[in-house]
């Protein structure tokens, strides 16, 4: 007998908080970034852990679409940091005010 | 150490990954270098891909080693390194007041709204097996694939067309423009820095001048001494 | 089930099923290590002959021990830690580097299986139903090691050579795991099996013929790929951008010493070995080969190692024969060449397998896709041709109109005699320019206003 769901499910919003927070405070964006992975993970392991729980493959299959969402946003995140930074010599959000009035 | 009704060396597993995950969460939001907050980060994907071994899920935690660990935080520290961003950060400024005191009441209030509403409600009735049994001796493997290419087909094809347009854009947000162009915009640059005040472009002349000596690309460097 | 068809695990778990286990894996540990001693041996010994030399022939016979004399000498030799380093990921990623190539091992089959004490098992450390999958994840979790070490460092040429790294394994982990997917495509579908993954099964896949074997199966392109893949993802030469001597002193471990450097040299030898191994599986039938009615689990061992050692030969005459590449070309020839072929070839082969009512369809489909991506890669390279073509005319007409300058210039170097060479009159002329600034900046730091007016009459020029 396998640990019971509710204690994944805890764990994930545990770890999906902890990103959501480090998200809010911090202000180097590729940090930021990695609070979204640490975020997309917590949903990972829900989904992992509801397909154990169900016997059902969907879940597993559903987590194969979030790597790929994840990648693909990791992608153009670090391309849209790259070519700030090399207008602004800065990679933190404070240095992305320029659609400021 | 037991978990409700979980055997010995299940429940160490959990425990141990659940710290393991935690702790590395913790670290990348509290380290105050970037390569530090990628190398937790990779501490948490490990706890989360033996936590899907532990939930029989053989392949997914492969995968999540080979496309997360090897490609994803491989690329976080290569544009790191690339930028030369890896320098220490001031964790103590905060240039918001009250932005990081209402940020983690907000988390901690979402945290225990979840927690609380599925204390109460926590029943799972949703329907067994729908779209395939993930078991059998190849962990599930060929039921995985037939979900994927069969039931889920259109996410699937949805998801492909995600990849080609991230590539694209990325493509297009790095591409450097061609030399003729780059001496153009040096320029216009230049012409505007000598016509005079304009408000906004003072500012990020100023902004830039702080910041030269802590770059350390020679391209920037050069490049600002030059318009400056 | 984590333990796959091993058959050890199959009855109950018994004291003496725990201690073969241990012993598997002490074993395959210790024959590890030897043999990445001999390893070291051979290469020098092989380099030496192909460059008329004798190489080590002092620390016993035939310099046999040369590699432990080095290792002890490594070993007693003081630690460095750079002042500027991250102490701690300086101190990790040795190990990083080295974990991953001793894992690897564990899921390659040796040999067949061996009854010892009414105990059968399998010649295998571990036989994981997701084996091959395993390889390709810890070979992407080896990047690591080369990367921090260049980072922790804290000095440029290291961080030259770790950012190489990440680029370089990333471009070259997709042709390995296209050409690996053709490989466990092709065993899969000759032997219906649940555990199609694991590495044992795709050996059991290519047995009974040299013909069944994987390299004809998948027909030897995907072979091609996959050994000049792991040359790359592995950074032996002619793809050790990550430690080029020339171009970065050493590379990533610049500032390693003692046993951390030890462990780096321990890792790259130990990844030749393992990824050679790997070949062996997945494409040469592994320890599959005739052998004789007495001392049955002996030839299928024998076979492995003979099998991997002409591949370990073949690594060592790469090396002594082919000069590196340029970066550029590296990377093109990762993205642009192999990349799309190991992808074409995959669709072709998939099918080839495909049931006859749809097969030609498919074929064609196949045959199409690849005819497009060969004339894209063909069309790329002509514009790229061509453009270089329109760029070196430029450059020679910007040398025409250089050459005054350039004259006035340099006629005290070479005494008036000037051959403009018209390629390289620009970057000449960059070079000069850099020199300057960098002099001006020296000199205006410490003396005179002089050199900083030199410098602004440069840059008007």
């Amino acid at each position: 007998m396998s640990v019971d769901l509710s204690y994944y499910l805890i764990l994930a919003a545990v770890l999906f908080t902890i990103g959501l927070i480090g998200l809010l405070v911090r202000r180097n964006v590729l940090v930021m970034l990695m609070c979204v992975e640490l975020m997309l993970n917590a949903s990972n392991l829900t989904f992992v852990a509801f397909a154990s729980k169900l016997k059902d493959v969907g879940g597993q299959a559903d987590v194969f679409f979030v790597l790929v969402v994840a990648a693909a946003e990791v992608v153009v995140g670090l391309a849209i940091i790259v070519s700030i930074y090399r207008k602004r010599l800065g990679a933190t959000a404070d240095d992305l005010s320029s659609l400021k009035g | 150490m037991m978990l409700l009704s979980a055997t010995y060396p299940d429940s160490i597993t959990f425990v141990l990954c659940a710290i393991v995950v935690v702790g590395g969460g913790l670290g990348v939001v509290l380290s105050n270098n970037p390569v530090r907050a990628a190398l937790n980060l990779v501490m948490t994907l490990f706890g989360v891909a033996v936590l899907f071994v532990e939930l029989s899920a053989d392949f997914l935690a492969v995968v999540q080693v080979i496309i997360y660990a090897g490609a994803i935080v491989v690329l976080f520290l290569f544009v790191i390194m690339l930028l030369g961003v890896d320098k220490q950060e001031k964790l103590g400024s905060e240039p918001l007041i009250l932005q990081r005191v209402i940020a983690i009441v907000v988390g901690l209030a979402f945290l225990g709204m979840i927690i609380g509403y599925g204390w109460g409600n926590f029943n799972s009735h949703g329907s067994y097996s729908v779209i395939g049994v993930a078991s059998g001796g190849d962990s599930g493997i060929v039921e995985l694939a037939k979900a994927t290419f069969s039931y889920y087909l259109l996410p699937f094809e949805v998801t492909s067309v995600l990849l080609i347009i991230a590539i694209i854009g990325a493509v297009v947000l790095i591409a450097r423009s061609g030399p003729g162009e780059d001496e153009v915009k040096e320029d216009i640059s230049a012409e505007i820095k000598t016509d005079g005040p304009k408000e906004g472009h003072e500012n990020d002349v100023s902004v830039s001048e702080d910041k030269v000596d802590e770059v350390r690309s020679v391209d920037f460097t050069v490049g600002e001494e030059q318009i400056v | 089930m984590i333990f796959g068809m091993d058959p050890l695990f199959l009855g109950h778990i018994t004291i003496g099923v725990v201690i073969i286990a241990a012993v598997r894996v002490l074993v395959a540990f210790v024959v590890l290590l030897v043999s990445v001693m001999m390893m070291i041996w051979f290469e020098r010994k092989v380099i030496s002959d192909m460059q008329n030399r004798i190489g080590p022939n002092r620390a016993g016979p035939y310099g046999l021990l040369q590699s432990l004399a080095d290792g002890i000498k490594l070993f007693f030799k003081e630690d460095l830690i750079p002042e500027k380093s991250d102490r701690f990921v300086f101190k990790l990623a040795p190990y990083l580097a080295t974990v991953p190539a001793f894992l690897t091992f564990a899921v390659i089959p040796v040999g067949g299986n061996v009854t010892v004490l009414k105990h059968t098992f399998e010649l295998q450390v571990a036989d994981p139903p997701i084996g091959i999958l395993f390889v390709l994840a810890l070979s992407s979790i080896a990047v690591y090691g080369v990367m921090l070490a260049g980072w922790s460092s804290g000095s440029k040429y290291p961080l030259i050579g770790s950012v190489r790294a990440s680029a370089q394994m990333i471009s070259y982990e997709a042709a390995i795991s296209l050409s690996v997917a053709t490989a466990v495509l092709v065993s899969a579908l000759t032997k219906s099996g649940i555990n199609f993954l694991s590495t044992r099964a795709i050996v059991g896949a290519q047995a009974s013929s040299v013909l069944h074997w994987n390299i004809f199966e998948v027909g030897i392109i995907p072979f091609v790929i996959f050994m000049i893949a792991i040359t790359a993802e592995t950074n032996r030469p002619p793809f050790d951008f990550v430690e080029a001597e020339q171009e970065l002193v050493g590379g990533f471990n610049t500032e390693y010493s003692s046993i951390r450097f030890a462990l780096f040299y321990l890792a790259e030898f130990m990844n030749t070995i393992t990824m050679s191994a790997i070949a062996v599986t997945l494409f040469l039938g592994g320890p599959d080969g005739p052998g004789f009615h007495f001392l049955t689990w002996l030839w299928p061992i024998l076979w492995f190692a003979g099998k991997t050692l002409v591949f370990l030969f073949c690594y060592v005459w790469v090396r002594a024969a082919l000069p590196r590449l340029r970066y550029d070309q590296l990377m093109d020839l990762g993205w642009k060449f192999l990349i799309p072929i190991s992808l074409g070839w995959l669709l072709i082969v998939a099918a080839m397998r495909m049931p006859t009512t749809t097969k030609d369809i498919f074929i064609a489909f196949g045959v199409i896709l690849v005819l497009c991506i060969l004339s894209g890669v063909f069309l790329w390279r002509t514009i790229n041709v061509g453009k270089e073509r329109t760029l070196s005319k430029e450059n020679m007409k910007l040398a025409d109109s250089n050459q005054g300058r350039l004259i006035v210039d340099e006629i005290d170097i070479v005494g008036g005699r000037i051959i403009p060479l018209p390629g390289l009159a620009e970057i000449d002329d960059d070079d000069e320019n850099n020199e300057m600034t960098d002099s001006s900046v020296i000199s205006s730091s410490h003396l005179d206003m002089d050199s900083v007016e030199i410098e602004t009459a440069g840059d008007e020029k």
